[in-house]
């Protein structure tokens, strides 16, 4: 995959020098035009995490004051300790986890398989199975919302933890993404393990899957991402609130409690945090998630 | 595969050794593309099917539905609420819609180029795509408050009357919009990123070294190599706008005097609040029509603009 990181090397001196050097001088300026629109449009995406942190760690008295102090007068954890305290926001922060990992685990198990099946055996169904797959990545989810829910309350999986695992298991995206990915491998690895006696299976998780990491970090990726940020599905299956999830569970506060801005940036924090941590330390694999998402229209 | 040739000249147990290496790679296959191809049709295709049969019923979930026909539908056609929701989800298309391709081509220019911090703008551009729609949305009604958010302080500051915001009908999807931009301006920026850098640098410098200017050479040379991806980007974007649900429910629920009121929200609690699960199916059929007929209609614009064009 492309390496958006990795910005393009600057034009030979020979004909971009002079002529980049006369266009900076035009304008005076001792450094690229380009800093004037990208340093404000930073510092404005940086604005609201920035002020989400701040509000987590001040005072509570100092957010309901008119006008609002810029700088907090101390910094105190007095917001997470009371959304810890009068909140079950470390179930539902389990909870999440639960959802997100058993997500990703079945989504790389059965995604992985689907995608090799379709891009290299051959087996009667074959290219039926594969167009039904393409055709539902095309119906939305509001389509499906009424119905799934009606079958989810007929075999009692409704207000669980299950209602919102379930339909996260796997994904045709996946499965697309995959089928993709194994159809760019070449053929003659896995010919020289059937050869050499492997079983497809063998083939598959000896030869194959080692293989396929940046495709399996791509996967991960967009299901960590959907199913840890879902809300409407669980706003819908699950009315219980030991079940609920995370992103489920910070939009009960928005009632009675809609004006506790320290404990609400609190629930913020832990809902967004791991996601940011993540994105800090392997954000080359994000970008590839979100062009691949791109490439596939 | 399957197309081996049955002649007559073929022995009988050969044409059954056939036939049997033909079930075992079915189970093989099947082995393999089944867990998940039977939960993905199973959790889709079945209740798309569903769906549409409830759409022809008025059904509470608990009574015997009622067969309609298309009564439901004639009811979305004159409902007034509904078409309400159709303009709010109108006018939050346009104001999105464009604005992110714009911004999404207009940052992917600025960071496609080697200079100082360009790692830093990158990613406090792109961070705020992991922000769940819920955080995006709490984080929104502090933003954005009338009496204790940044907004309305930085306005005192200056002197400016400080506005109304999430609680006031004109400009609440102004709010949501904003910041929907906010959380997915990396996902536009992205794909033009890649887009731009699968353009070979030669046709460029070709056009400059032929006496273009760096604007000439943009306009003419990179703009319809990036044509499709535009073209991609407004669909899909349209798409997701169409689509807008969370950040209401976590911004306004629907409010003020339902000025926020989407089709999704609509939907919802038609289907999950009034429990009415025939006019809420009859409600997302007619979404995901208007849906594919607008992503036919930019993919036919988009064929006739590149056939003028060229």
């Amino acid at each position: 995959m492309t390496d958006l990181l990795e910005a393009p090397a600057p034009a030979p001196a020979a004909s971009g020098g002079p002529a980049a050097a006369s266009r900076r001088g035009r304008r005076g300026l001792p450094f690229s035009p380009w800093h004037l629109l990208l340093a404000p449009t930073a510092i404005v995406f940086a604005i609201p995490f920035v002020e989400m942190f701040l509000a987590s760690l001040t005072p509570a008295a100092d957010l309901v004051q008119v006008p609002t102090p810029l700088i907090p007068s101390t910094l105190t954890l007095a917001g997470y300790a009371s959304l810890v305290t009068t909140s079950p926001v470390l179930l539902w922060l389990g909870n999440t986890l639960v959802v997100a990992g058993t997500a990703i685990v079945s989504h790389l198990v059965l995604c992985s398989l689907a995608g090799y099946g379709f891009a290299r055996l051959r087996f009667r169904g074959r290219n039926l199975g594969f167009f039904g797959i393409v055709a539902t990545i095309m119906i939305p989810t509001q389509v499906l919302m009424i119905p799934t829910y009606v079958l989810f309350s007929r075999i009692g999986l409704l207000d669980s933890l299950g209602a919102a695992i379930v339909p996260w298991l796997a994904s045709a995206f996946g499965i697309f993404l995959m089928r993709q990915f194994f159809l760019s491998l070449p053929l003659e690895l896995e010919e020289a393990g059937l050869l050499d006696g492997c079983t497809r299976r063998q083939v598959f998780f000896r030869i194959v899957l080692p293989l396929a990491k940046p495709a399996l970090a791509t996967l991960a990726i967009f299901t960590l991402l959907g199913s840890w940020n879902d809300l409407v599905w669980p706003l819908i299956a699950i009315n219980n609130d030991q079940a609920f999830t995370l992103q489920l569970g910070i939009t009960t506060f928005q009632g009675a409690r809609r004006t506790e801005w320290s404990l609400l940036m609190a629930a913020n924090v832990v809902a967004t945090l791991p996601l940011i941590l993540f994105f800090l330390v392997a954000q080359k694999q994000f970008i590839a998630t979100m062009t691949f998402s791109g490439l596939k229209g | 595969m399957t197309a081996v040739p049955t002649a007559p000249a073929v022995p009988a147990d050969r044409r059954r050794a056939i036939r049997r290496r033909g079930a075992a790679r079915a189970l093989e296959g099947w082995a393999f593309v089944g867990p998940a191809t039977v939960l993905v049709l199973g959790l889709s295709i079945f209740p798309a099917a569903w769906s549409f049969l409830l759409s022809l019923q008025r059904w509470d979930g608990f009574s015997d539905p009622v067969n309609v026909g298309a009564g439901n539908y004639a009811y979305a056609v004159s409902d007034a609420d509904l078409w309400a929701a159709v303009w709010h989800t109108g006018l939050y298309a346009l104001l999105f819609v464009p604005s992110s391709v714009l911004l999404g081509l207009l940052l992917a220019v600025a960071l496609n180029r080697r200079i100082r911090f360009v790692g830093l703008y990158r990613t406090a551009i792109f961070v705020p795509f992991v922000a769940s729609a819920a955080a995006t949305g709490i984080l929104s009604t502090y933003l954005f408050s009338p009496q204790f958010g940044l907004l309305n302080t930085i306005l005192r500051d200056l002197g400016l009357p400080p506005q109304g915001w999430l609680e006031d009908p004109k400009q609440a999807m102004v709010v949501i919009a904003l910041m929907s931009l906010w959380g997915s301006a990396a996902f536009t920026t992205v794909i033009f990123l890649a887009a731009l850098q699968d353009i070979p640098a030669e046709l460029v410098e070709a056009a400059l070294i032929d006496g273009a200017t760096k604007r000439q050479a943009f306009r003419h040379v990179v703009v319809p190599q990036l044509a499709p991806v535009i073209a991609f980007a407004t669909i899909w974007q349209t798409v997701e706008a169409l689509q807008l649900f969370d950040l209401v429910y976590t911004t306004t629920r629907g409010g003020p005097l339902n000025a926020t009121q989407t089709v999704v929200y609509y939907l919802w609690n038609a289907a999950f609040k009034q429990t009415e699960f025939g006019y809420g199916s009859a409600v997302a059929w007619g979404l995901f029509a208007i849906t594919m007929l607008i992503t036919v209609g930019v993919i036919v614009v988009s064929r006739r603009a590149r056939i003028e064009a060229f």
